[in-house]
């Protein structure tokens, strides 16, 4: 798998700096708390495992796996989601 | 962590005489409204809540000794954390806080077992009321065929509460579903998702304090002491003590550093992963990717992703705007021949002609709607149980954004280019509220069917001669003004009155899977009957209002034309006392009239003005016809009245303007208020008055005619 973009912490990445089909573990989030509270009800939990799966034809919004599910979320919420690779 | 709440007592909910209330609650996607189909069948009734707009449906259905049950389907959602109206509603009805709708005898929650462990939140969320419980475990053979086993057996033990494998699309597990329905259950089984134990004390103590009974004191306060800063006017239903302790409860769980929902979810999940563990056996990934994953690599490809979505589209209007044409041709001759033989049945009298001239054209106008709303919605419900419903707005979700907009509110303002009464009460799908009315308030500028014979009429009057290429240019150039004045609007709405923080997407992708025409034609089934009862009623009323105008006063003179007859009547009046406000347009009242009867629905326009030019004929030579005449109109000082500019700035008017009452009904019952119709109408007319207006005079100013 590649690794993402350089001069980042590998245990402290934002989910969009995974490339394609990279999986990472949850670690934190950067979000108010209403937005992580949604995020966390969708189980993106600290400690879960996602996985990377596209971005949209246009650049926005992401595809993630979660859960076992596909769940699509905006860039600019997804960057709010601090992840680590294993 | 505590475990399983202390033994409330049980009350009495229903007798055995009356008919149980059940409701079901589940994820969206999760397959619920294919299990609400499946168990009650034709027997549905769609209404709404009073005083919102969210949809109540009720089905009835028999448990399996015969015993009458009541089903209530709850608004599909991920949570019952209250953000939007449907939320709210599902939230008070669980609770018996909804007026007319009884507390539920018992819940039926929908998992679907291919996604378990995001479903089980909604079900914890579920057994933290202390309601019977049932969960049906549905799309087991998806699960099995992604090699997810479930331990049934094992997961009714961890939850406590009765759990029924289904496979709703083929009904396999219904009859299992209703024994276990029929059964009496006792709450004191299910097991209750622990929560952190400083949260559990706030919850006991703020649940004392509560004005409610002992049986919902415990959810209720749970609810309220998770409720977020945005959704905390939702607060201002309780009363002040409740307020006040509920804000002290949450201030002192954040100074000891917990956030109480988030501290709750992560409690739950956190339950739910050791749930799973036990009872769930999933295989290790491998490195293939499955059916669904290959179907999304084209489907959302830069390129391809594009083309099919452009071609799915094609395809959806072509069908709209030609197969419907057969049925429309049915219904037209249809009413026309009941017309003609009443009007030889009947005696004459004003009673005839408000049957033959008024009456039937107003049902058949409602009627010639149908079909085209029928295939609508018989695509959209394709697309929707596909499962592409969801990538059409993953693709789209850039290009909306530009204007503060949602991928979801994409579907609305499609379906508004069939007609604006289906895209506006499709808008109920996007969750925030601003970015709801603003697409609500966008979606007429989509060109709607009914623009369509205005367009071809005054492109035959301004183009008479040329291709039908120029003339396909000429109407592919309206629809795009259509559009783009939508994002303009839009984009200020979004500027100025109608700011919010640019609202979380959050879109679940499924599985694509088979769509099940059964669904897809219940769903049709229902969108008909409302379009009928809610738009249809209002068009059939205005259409007589409008024949009312347009026929009295009637003329002394019983040899009078149609013309003369029209002219002097009060449509004719109104047309006159309109002519000042039109004449910077460069329209005569004779246009104006036009303008009026169109509010009942705009092709009207072409009708009257065969009725204004009395011209005669059936449609298809009466549009030739029409047309040389309204070429040859000229004015007092023989200029002609449709100049090049006047035919365009008409086509303007018709694609910016507010022009139908029926639109302006249902955003009225869809918003709740009389505030965004008159917005709507207001701005609109403005808009296509000062469109037509540049046309005109900007066009003459640059020397043209």
């Amino acid at each position: 798998m590649s690794r993402s973009a350089p001069g980042l912490p590998e245990n402290n990445l934002p989910l969009v700096a995974l490339a394609a089909r990279q999986i990472a573990r949850i670690t934190g989030f950067d979000l108010p708390p209403e937005r992580r509270a949604r995020l966390l009800e969708m189980g993106l939990t600290t400690g879960a495992q996602v996985q990377l799966i596209r971005f949209a034809p246009l650049g926005d919004p992401v595809e993630i796996e979660v859960r076992g599910y596909r769940l699509s979320l905006r860039k600019k919420e997804a960057a709010g989601i601090r992840v680590a690779l294993p | 962590m505590s475990a399983t709440l202390a033994a409330q007592p049980v009350p009495v909910r229903s007798t055995a005489h009356s008919a149980r209330n059940i409701a079901i609650a589940g994820n969206p996607n999760s397959g619920k409204s294919t299990i609400f189909n499946a168990l009650t069948g034709l027997r549905q009734k769609v209404g709404n809540y009073p005083g919102v707009t969210v949809e109540r449906k009720v089905g009835r259905f028999y448990g399996s000794h015969g015993e009458p049950m009541t089903l209530l389907d709850l608004p599909g959602s991920y949570s019952l954390q209250v953000r939007a109206l449907d939320e709210a509603v599902s939230r008070d009805v669980l609770l018996g806080r909804e007026p007319g709708t009884p507390q539920p005898d018992l819940v039926i929650v929908v998992a679907d077992a291919s996604n378990l462990e995001r479903n089980l939140y909604l079900v914890a969320q579920i057994l933290d009321l202390n309601l019977p419980t049932v969960v049906a475990l549905n799309m087991v053979d998806m699960a099995e065929r992604a090699g997810i086993r479930i331990d049934v057996p094992a997961l009714e033990a961890e939850l406590g509460v009765p759990v029924i494998p289904v496979v709703a699309t083929q009904g396999t597990g219904l009859v299992a579903l209703k024994q276990a329905i029929s059964r009496p259950l006792l709450p004191e089984n299910a097991k209750r998702p622990p929560m952190p134990e400083l949260i559990e004390r706030e919850v006991r103590a703020l649940a004392k304090q509560l004005p409610v009974s002992a049986a919902v004191a415990f959810p209720e306060a749970l609810l309220l002491l998770t409720l977020h800063d945005q959704a905390l006017d939702d607060l201002a239903e309780h009363n002040p003590d409740t307020v006040r302790a509920t804000l002290s409860a949450q201030e002192r769980l954040r100074v000891a550093g917990l956030d109480p929902l988030c501290a709750l979810v992560e409690a739950r999940y956190a339950w739910i992963n050791e749930v799973c563990q036990r009872t769930v056996h999933k295989p290790d990934a491998g490195p293939g990717l499955s059916l669904s994953d290959r179907m999304d690599q084209f489907l959302t490809h830069r390129l391809w992703g594009w083309v099919v979505f452009l071609g799915a589209m094609t395809l959806m209007f072509l069908s709209i705007f030609t197969l419907a044409q057969i049925p429309m041709g049915w219904i037209d001759s249809g009413m026309h021949a009941l017309a003609a033989w009443l009007g030889e049945l009947l005696p004459a009298s004003q009673l005839r002609d408000l049957i033959v001239d008024g009456a039937i054209p107003g049902v058949g106008g409602v009627l010639m709607f149908l079909p085209q709303i029928m295939i609508l919605y018989f695509f959209l419900g394709l697309l929707e149980d596909s499962g592409y419903m969801a990538r059409a707005a993953f693709l789209m979700d850039r290009v909306m954004s530009t204007v503060g907009l949602h991928g979801k509110s994409f579907i609305p303002l499609l379906s508004s280019f069939a007609c604006a009464i289906p895209g506006i009460m499709a808008a109920r799908t996007v969750e925030n509220r601003n970015d709801r009315i603003a697409t609500i308030l966008i979606a007429p500028l989509m060109s709607c069917s009914a623009r369509i014979p205005v367009y071809t009429l005054m492109i035959a009057v301004l183009l008479p001669t040329t291709s039908a290429l120029a003339k396909a240019g000429m109407m592919l150039a309206l629809y795009l003004l259509g559009i783009g004045a939508a994002f303009v609007m839009a984009w200020i709405f979004k500027k100025t009155v109608l700011k919010s923080e640019a609202s979380m997407l959050l879109l679940e992708l499924p599985p694509y899977r088979k769509p099940s025409l059964r669904s897809v034609a219940l769903c049709m089934k229902e969108r008909a009957g409302l379009f009928v009862t809610r738009a249809g009623t209002v068009i059939l009323a205005l259409s007589i209002l409008l024949w009312a105008l347009a026929t009295y006063p009637k003329p002394t003179d019983p040899n009078a034309t149609r013309a003369e007859a029209i002219s002097q009547s009060f449509a004719g009046q109104m047309g006159r006392t309109l002519e000042p406000a039109i004449r910077p347009l460069g329209y005569d009242w004779k246009i104006g009239i036009g303008l009026i009867s169109s509010f009942a629905a705009r092709e009207v326009f072409v009708g009257t003005m065969a009725i204004v030019y009395n011209v005669e004929g059936d449609m298809k030579e009466g549009t030739a016809t029409l047309r040389d005449t309204m070429r040859a109109e000229r004015r007092a000082d023989g200029t002609p009245v449709f100049t090049p500019l006047v035919c365009v700035g008409l086509m303007v008017f018709y694609v910016l303007a507010m022009q139908c009452i029926s639109t302006l009904a249902v955003v009225r019952r869809e918003t709740n208020s009389w505030r965004w119709p008159l917005v709507m109408v207001t701005l609109l007319t403005v808009l296509a008055w000062t469109g037509a207006f540049v046309v005109f005079q900007g066009g003459r100013l640059l020397g043209f005619q």
